[in-house]
């Protein structure tokens, strides 16, 4: 019973302390990788590299006034970020980062350092808490009582649901491939190689699934080329104009530990997770700090290419959003999907 | 154990019902509403039932009631007028011995339901994914796809009349 509680405590603290030390890294590496994307300096007085700006912005957001403007709907107002930053932090417990082979921390088994290891339905968990965050948006945009935040939350509210059809779907046919909706399953099958040596690796056998999944991705954590509800050339700041100090950052790590969230997703589902093309990692706890480590490199690739993508493309016109996302991503999913079952039932795959 | 979180997931799902009926901001009501979806969702997983747990959160509080909201938005609806406020002091107090005496029925159903609650749950296997997808592309998939050749049917239909004045 302790050590039972002692292990989820322990998972849930890494778990928790990782993505919220994630958040200020990546704030820097956004700033310092657009200004190398820009050929710009960015911010290098405070630290070395300027690595302690984000602790500096940190403190700055922390003191400044908690300014709530009149004429807000206070209750909603105030909700709208904690819904933000819950959803945001409790995506992760499905989430497997790491190999193990039956290993245990004080007489308990770690399950592959999952927070919550039993739970059957470990994808439609996270799509089902994930599709929650739209909420946030849509009452700050609402209650905020400024018609640039309105515009901003309707536009969350369109494209968050046109884009989470063609996620959904083009996942089908990686759980179709894993037979299992377990994110620590959907790993093992794709372990070993596809017609003779190329990697089992979603982004191989259904690499149009992988690339609608990746753009949907781009557009459920509202990163550029489609952050339409925030757009600050149109709407001043979209949905969260009216909030500043804590508030603002709690919509502002919401997003970074979205990002973390879909890399993550991106990584377990299309690039083999833990794995690594050919080689069989080692057993007990270095085979799985390995793993581990294997895992942190692929979604830090992951959380650069959302750097490398927002610095690079410009912004869609709402109109090119919506007939991207009905008129190609959900069909492009949907031969994804097909293709899956015809390979499936031809074992070709 | 299971009965007191059946008990107050069920009494909450009633609360946020009501108050999905009864607030006069739109907004409100929407999202009473997707607390009650979530403790429908936890009655659920109570019972075993976890991929509908899930599927109840995914397609009401994610899509549906978003489209909801996005409706009251675009309309930009205000606080309904005239209703609730004051007056109507009969009604108000039918309203709330009916209320109590629901209450009370229902702690006094749970203090029965102790003894045998649990007792007739299917087994761990039920809840996935596995024996519902096996129903509906096995024994009824006359019925599933003839529902969704009506849904296309429905759609086409309420194009065809939001698209009539132009």
């Amino acid at each position: 019973m302790w050590a039972d509680l002692a292990v989820i405590g322990i998972k849930l603290a890494v778990v928790l302390g990782v993505l919220l030390t994630t958040v200020p890294i990546m704030v820097w590496v956004e700033r310092r990788g657009s200004a190398l994307i820009q050929d710009r300096l960015g911010p290098n007085r405070v630290g070395p590299m300027g690595l302690f700006q984000p602790v500096v912005d940190a403190v700055k957001l922390m003191t400044k006034e908690n300014l709530i403007p009149e004429n807000v709907d206070r209750f909603l107002y105030l909700l709208a970020p904690i819904i933000a930053l819950i959803v945001a932090l409790s995506t992760f417990i499905a989430v497997p980062f790491g190999f193990d082979s039956g290993l245990e921390l004080f007489g308990q088994k770690i399950h592959g350092f999952i927070v919550a290891p039993d739970l059957n339905i470990g994808v439609l968990y996270i799509f089902a808490i994930a599709s929650l965050a739209v909420y946030s948006i849509v009452l700050a945009g609402w209650s905020s009582n400024n018609k640039y935040s309105l515009y901003g939350g309707i536009r969350a509210s369109a494209q968050s649901i046109s884009y989470e059809l063609a996620m959904t779907v083009s996942v089908v046919g990686v759980l179709m491939a894993a037979g299992s909706l377990q994110l620590q399953n959907v790993v093992t099958a794709q372990s070993g190689t596809w017609l003779g040596f190329l990697p089992r690796w979603g982004i191989l056998v259904q690499p149009l699934g992988a690339i609608t999944f990746i753009i949907a991705a781009f557009a459920e954590t509202n990163r550029l080329p489609f952050d339409l509800p925030e757009a600050e050339a149109e709407l001043v700041a979209g949905y969260h104009t009216e909030y500043s100090s804590m508030k603002f950052a709690a919509f502002f790590m919401s997003e970074y530990i979205h990002m973390v969230t879909s890399s993550a997703l991106i990584t377990i589902f299309f690039f083999g997770g833990w794995q690594l093309p050919w080689i069989t990692l080692p057993g007990g706890w270095p085979g799985a700090l390995l793993s581990i480590g294997i895992f942190g490199a692929k979604v830090a690739f992951f959380l650069w290419f959302f750097v490398w993508i927002r610095w690079t493309l410009p912004r869609f016109r709402f109109d090119q959003l919506m007939a991207l996302g009905w008129k190609v991503m959900i069909p492009v999913a949907i031969l994804n999907f097909l293709w899956v079952g015809v390979a499936m039932a031809l074992h070709w795959i | 154990m299971l009965s007191w979180i059946f008990l107050t997931a069920s009494v909450f799902a009633v609360l946020f019902a009501l108050v999905a009926v009864a607030h006069r901001s739109p907004i409100i009501n929407v999202l009473s509403l997707v607390m009650m979806f979530f403790c429908m969702a936890v009655v659920f997983a109570l019972i075993g039932m976890d991929f509908l747990a899930a599927v109840q959160i995914i397609v009401y509080s994610g899509a549906v009631l978003v489209l909801f909201l996005f409706v009251i938005m675009l309309l930009n609806l205000k606080k309904a007028e005239g209703l609730g406020k004051g007056g109507r002091p009969l009604q108000f107090a039918l309203g709330a011995i009916a209320a109590i005496a629901a209450g009370t029925g229902l702690v006094v159903a749970a203090s029965r339901l102790d003894s045998t609650f649990g007792a007739s749950l299917p087994g761990s296997e039920a809840g996935t994914a596995f024996p519902i997808g096996e129903a509906l592309v096995g024994s009824h998939l006359f019925a599933f796809e003839f529902i969704s050749f009506l849904l296309v049917a429905a759609i086409i239909g309420a194009i065809y009349l939001s698209r009539r004045e132009a």
